[in-house]
């Protein structure tokens, strides 16, 4: 199914969890913040959180600012 | 502020340094406990074994604010804060800033009144980046902020106190902290700043952007405690004539 990640349209597995695509793109380690369709989804609920074809992704993290 | 207790009036960001170990060595020399960060889009499908800035500044040894730096409206920046208290666990103290403009990156404070009053109502803990305008200041206060924070001069400008009269009228009116954030350049603006009387001063570009950026650091840390000494101890008057320090009578040379 295709979704959109960080602003670029992607191809991923159908029933992927937040937790799956995290890991697929070796960020599972890396401290970060997700938000699916402008909602944030707690880390909590990363492994039983599934995406949806058509859906909005960002995932961020802190980076050098003032 | 709020129910956070300090020890350093020196607030730092982590922006425009050389690397992160330059950052960590500069953030530790200026002393400061408040270390403000941006967030941005993690990339993806590049190395993933880049450093991390909160690797380099831990969240355990330094209280972390996510700024909203780079939003031009109140929904961005809301979201921007609502990602930056999962990002830190539930953290609620964040920076709000709305800019409006590129150049002079002054705040677009209708969009950050609106924000103020939205994150405020979330359990945010606000700390606002506003004008040095004394009554958009208290609207700020009213609706909830934790902290003030007027501009000194524009974001990364180095041009110091340019109002000095709106601040202390904004540190006059406040019963929250007000924190100069932005525009201080070098040691001596961070010590006008707090002996006009503010709680403290954040400032990135100042020590970033000298030559000897760890050095700077120190003089920061110096600079805040020497203007917030002076505040409290108050300064003498100001006269238009001299006045001996030392006796007028008795000197040796004096004729009868």
């Amino acid at each position: 199914m295709q979704i959109k990640l960080n602003g670029e349209f992607k191809q991923i597995v159908d029933q992927c969890s937040i937790t799956e695509i995290l890991k697929i793109l070796d960020l599972q380690n890396i401290r970060l913040a997700v938000e699916v369709n402008l909602e944030v989804i707690p880390h909590a609920q990363h492994a039983s959180f599934m995406l949806s074809a058509g859906d909005n992704i960002e995932i961020i993290q802190a980076v050098g600012g003032g | 502020m709020g129910q956070h207790q300090f020890n350093s009036r020196l607030l730092v960001g982590t922006g425009k340094y050389r690397d992160f170990d330059q950052t960590r060595e500069a953030i530790i020399a200026s002393g400061a406990e408040i270390v403000t960060v941006a967030l941005r889009r993690t990339n993806i499908g590049q190395e993933t074994d880049q450093p991390n800035l909160l690797d380099y500044i831990p969240s355990d040894k330094f209280t972390i604010l996510p700024n909203t730096a780079g939003c031009f409206n109140c929904d961005d920046a809301v979201r921007v804060c609502k990602l930056g208290r999962e990002l830190l666990d539930g953290h609620s103290l964040v920076k709000l800033e709305v800019l409006a403009d590129k150049t002079t990156l002054f705040p677009n404070v209708i969009d950050t009144i609106k924000a103020a009053e939205i994150l405020v109502k979330d359990g945010f803990e606000v700390m606002v980046y506003t004008n040095d305008d004394p009554i958009i200041a208290k609207t700020l206060e009213d609706i909830g902020c934790a902290s003030i924070m007027p501009l000194a001069a524009p974001i990364g400008s180095g041009l110091g106190i340019r109002n000095p009269y709106n601040i202390v009228t904004i540190i006059e009116n406040a019963n929250v902290p007000v924190i100069v954030d932005a525009g201080v350049g070098t040691a001596s603006d961070a010590t006008i700043a707090m002996e006009l009387g503010c709680a403290g001063v954040l400032m990135n570009t100042a020590i970033a952007e000298a030559t000897h950026p760890v050095t700077m650091a120190t003089a920061m840390n110096h600079a805040i405690v020497a203007g917030r000494l002076a505040y409290l101890a108050g300064r003498m008057p100001k006269r238009r004539f001299a006045s001996a320090s030392s006796p007028i009578e008795d000197t040796i040379s004096a004729k009868p």
